[in-house]
């Protein structure tokens, strides 16, 4: 298979991936980037079909996954409400919204619908270029910076952050407005350069898929990028088994991304690289 | 007083949300309203409509509640609904499509059976990988469930067809096979009676049992319950499959209920959907039965709505999405103002 074919497939658990190392590094659990992706999917589609620019899709698709991103962290954050219980509720949200909306719109299948896609040269498109250079830039960012310690410390030890100086809030909100851009990267990938069009649920659990690399890539941009590459070959399968003579039911094919994940997480077990204070609120008061 | 307040806040709250999405979503207000409760209440018809979809919420929510008690975050219930169907269903071929013999009332509680151990089956694998192999419940419960999607897919297009192999669907179980209606014109089933009673149950178990005790003190903390001499990873496991026995048999509650046939879309998120129930009842069994009826009331009555959009359910997971957003953050909000004043 072709390289950049290889990467196309990769792309949204990639892009998903790389975005949620940095929040999990700074300690959250962000359960709720499935929904993100999906509003962007739909946002973007959305604004480039009423505007007829995949630019302004684009920007659209950020913002509506960082809009969410924000709920999420203002209610996680700030509120210190159970991770887990927020991003189940922002993922609902973001299938209702984007379900409602749709078929407001569109009627119940949307068909027809089709929107002109981002331009690529050579099957390398702008988000593509971003996300090879995400790989390097956030290895940086989180390794080599003065900012990057203090993500680092606010997800092992809130606490001694804290004493050092940081605000472990703002620090924890900056890296889910992160998490928001690049889940917004995924969705829009999705709908505006994959599919140039939309589908009620598109994401298809491509965000959770993303949290399984997370852990599986050991936190490390680099490794998670390698294990989104991994769901990316799974996932073409679907489409190239036939070719190959496989006689194997089309369903077993599909799952195939999703048991794939399940399995890595089986191998590497827990392990003793996850962030301390992963998942766990923190609160100034107590 | 500030308890009346309190439970008059979640009436005016929730129908605040309401009126809030409507007019977010430009449907005409009062009529919309009028229509969602002529829907869900309006007649026998509707009390029928409410009850039908209260019941599967209801018992997935119920077994939600026992997971997050026992503080393992179950989000599978999809799945667990969908495998406890797809067993009830491969039983009843062999019991009632493949020439068994046998009395309804030994078959019906024999599938509804089946189904309950397939939803153990399919949680106890997230269990124990997470016993086993610390693999986070919350991510792989999720993942089964798009394996479980799969997997109904397969079976209901190959061995699980029905006998003519024309459509994906399961052969359809006769009507003296299924649970037994209250009248022939109406959809209410003897399923609602069983949701109601497995509600008491569980609240029993829970708050009035050594075993449901022991989960609950694992869930609050770990520490005490390791200082007590407790068995974590057993209490956290049967925790988890006791929630998959209950989301099984929920889809078996439909199956043998409503549906008689397993279909691609044999579950409309009744699996997921037990989580905002279960949260908005306070992860308590007997709240959960106002909130499985609430939500249950909604889905009813936007069919209703068809007229003005073709949004229907959709809708209703955005007012569940943000009902449950507001109630968690107003219980988060209250839990710390004490702190806050102190300081």
């Amino acid at each position: 298979m072709e390289f950049v074919s290889l990467l196309q497939y990769s792309a949204p658990v990639a892009l998903a991936s790389l975005g949620e190392v940095v929040v999990q590094k700074s300690g959250v659990i962000h359960i709720g980037i499935e929904g993100s992706m999906l509003a962007a999917a739909f946002f973007g589609m959305l604004a480039c079909y009423s505007t007829h620019s995949p630019w302004l899709g684009l920007g659209a698709a950020i913002l509506a996954a960082v809009v969410l991103s924000l709920i999420f962290g203002v209610l996680a954050i700030l509120l210190a409400v159970d991770q887990v219980v927020v991003g189940t509720a922002t993922n609902l949200l973001s299938l209702g919204v984007t379900g409602a909306l749709f078929r407001n719109k569109f009627g119940s299948t949307g068909q027809l619908l089709s929107i002109p896609r981002i331009p690529a040269f050579h099957g390398f498109d702008p988000i593509l270029i971003s996300m090879i250079v995400s790989i390097p830039l956030i290895w940086f960012l989180l390794t080599k910076t003065g900012w990057g310690l203090a993500i680092r410390a606010c997800g092992e030890y809130p606490k001694g952050a804290e004493a050092a100086g940081f605000s472990v809030l703002k620090l924890r909100l900056q890296a889910i407005l992160i998490g928001g851009i690049y889940a917004g990267l995924a969705g829009a990938y999705l709908s505006l350069v994959i599919a140039g069009s939309f589908a009620e649920n598109m994401t298809a659990g491509r965000g959770f898929v993303a949290i399984a690399m997370v852990t599986f890539g050991r936190w490390k941009p680099q490794f998670v990028f390698l294990s989104a590459l991994m769901i990316g070959y799974a996932e073409s399968l679907q489409y190239k088994f036939q070719t190959y003579g496989w006689n194997v039911p089309y369903q077993l094919m599909i799952a195939l991304p999703y048991i794939v994940a399940l399995l890595v997480l089986v191998i590497v077990g827990r392990g003793s690289m996850a962030p301390g204070a992963l998942a766990q609120a923190y609160r100034k008061d107590k | 007083m500030r308890r009346t307040a309190q439970v008059l806040l979640f009436p005016i709250g929730i129908l605040l949300i309401l009126v809030l999405t409507l007019l977010v979503f430009r449907l005409p207000l009062v009529e919309s309203l009028k229509l969602l409760a002529s829907g869900a209440f309006g007649d026998k018809f509707g009390w029928s409509r409410t009850l039908v979809k209260t019941s599967p919420m209801l018992i997935t929510g119920l077994g939600m509640v026992i997971a997050w008690k026992g503080g393992i975050y179950n989000i599978g219930g999809e799945g667990q609904y969908i495998v406890g169907g797809i067993c009830g269903a491969a039983l009843a071929k062999i019991l009632v499509f493949g020439g068994v013999a046998l009395p309804p009332w030994l078959v019906i509680p024999l599938i509804l059976m089946a189904c309950i151990i397939g939803g153990m089956i399919w949680a106890f694998v997230a269990g124990l990988l997470y016993v086993k192999r610390g693999v986070e419940v919350v991510i792989s419960t999720i993942l089964l469930n798009f394996v479980a999607i799969q997997l109904l897919s397969y079976l209901v297009s190959g061995p699980l067809q029905e006998k003519k192999k024309q459509v994906p669907l399961t052969d359809s179980l006769p009507d003296g096979m299924m649970l037994p209606k209250l009248s022939r014109q109406m959809d209410l089933h003897a399923g609602v009676l069983i949701a109601l009673i497995v509600a008491g149950i569980v609240y029993l178990f829970l708050f009035r049992s050594n075993a449901g005790y022991q989960i609950r003190l694992v869930g609050e903390s770990i520490r005490m319950a390791r200082a007590n001499r407790l068995n974590v990873n057993r209490s956290k496991l049967s925790a988890i499959v006791l929630s998959g026995g209950l989301c099984g048999m929920a889809g078996g509650i439909e199956y043998l209920g409503m549906s008689g046939q397993l279909g691609t879309g044999f579950s409309q998120q009744w699996g997921f959907l037990g989580i905002p129930v279960a949260l908005l009842g306070g992860l308590h069994p007997l709240w959960c039965i106002l909130s499985a009826l609430l939500f249950g009331a909604l889905f009813a009555g936007s069919e209703n709505l068809a007229r003005f959009t073709t949004s229907g359910s959709a809708l209703v997971y955005v007012i569940q999405a943000i009902t449950v957003l507001t109630y968690v953050s107003y219980r988060a909000y209250m839990d710390r103002r004490p702190y806050l004043e102190a300081s």
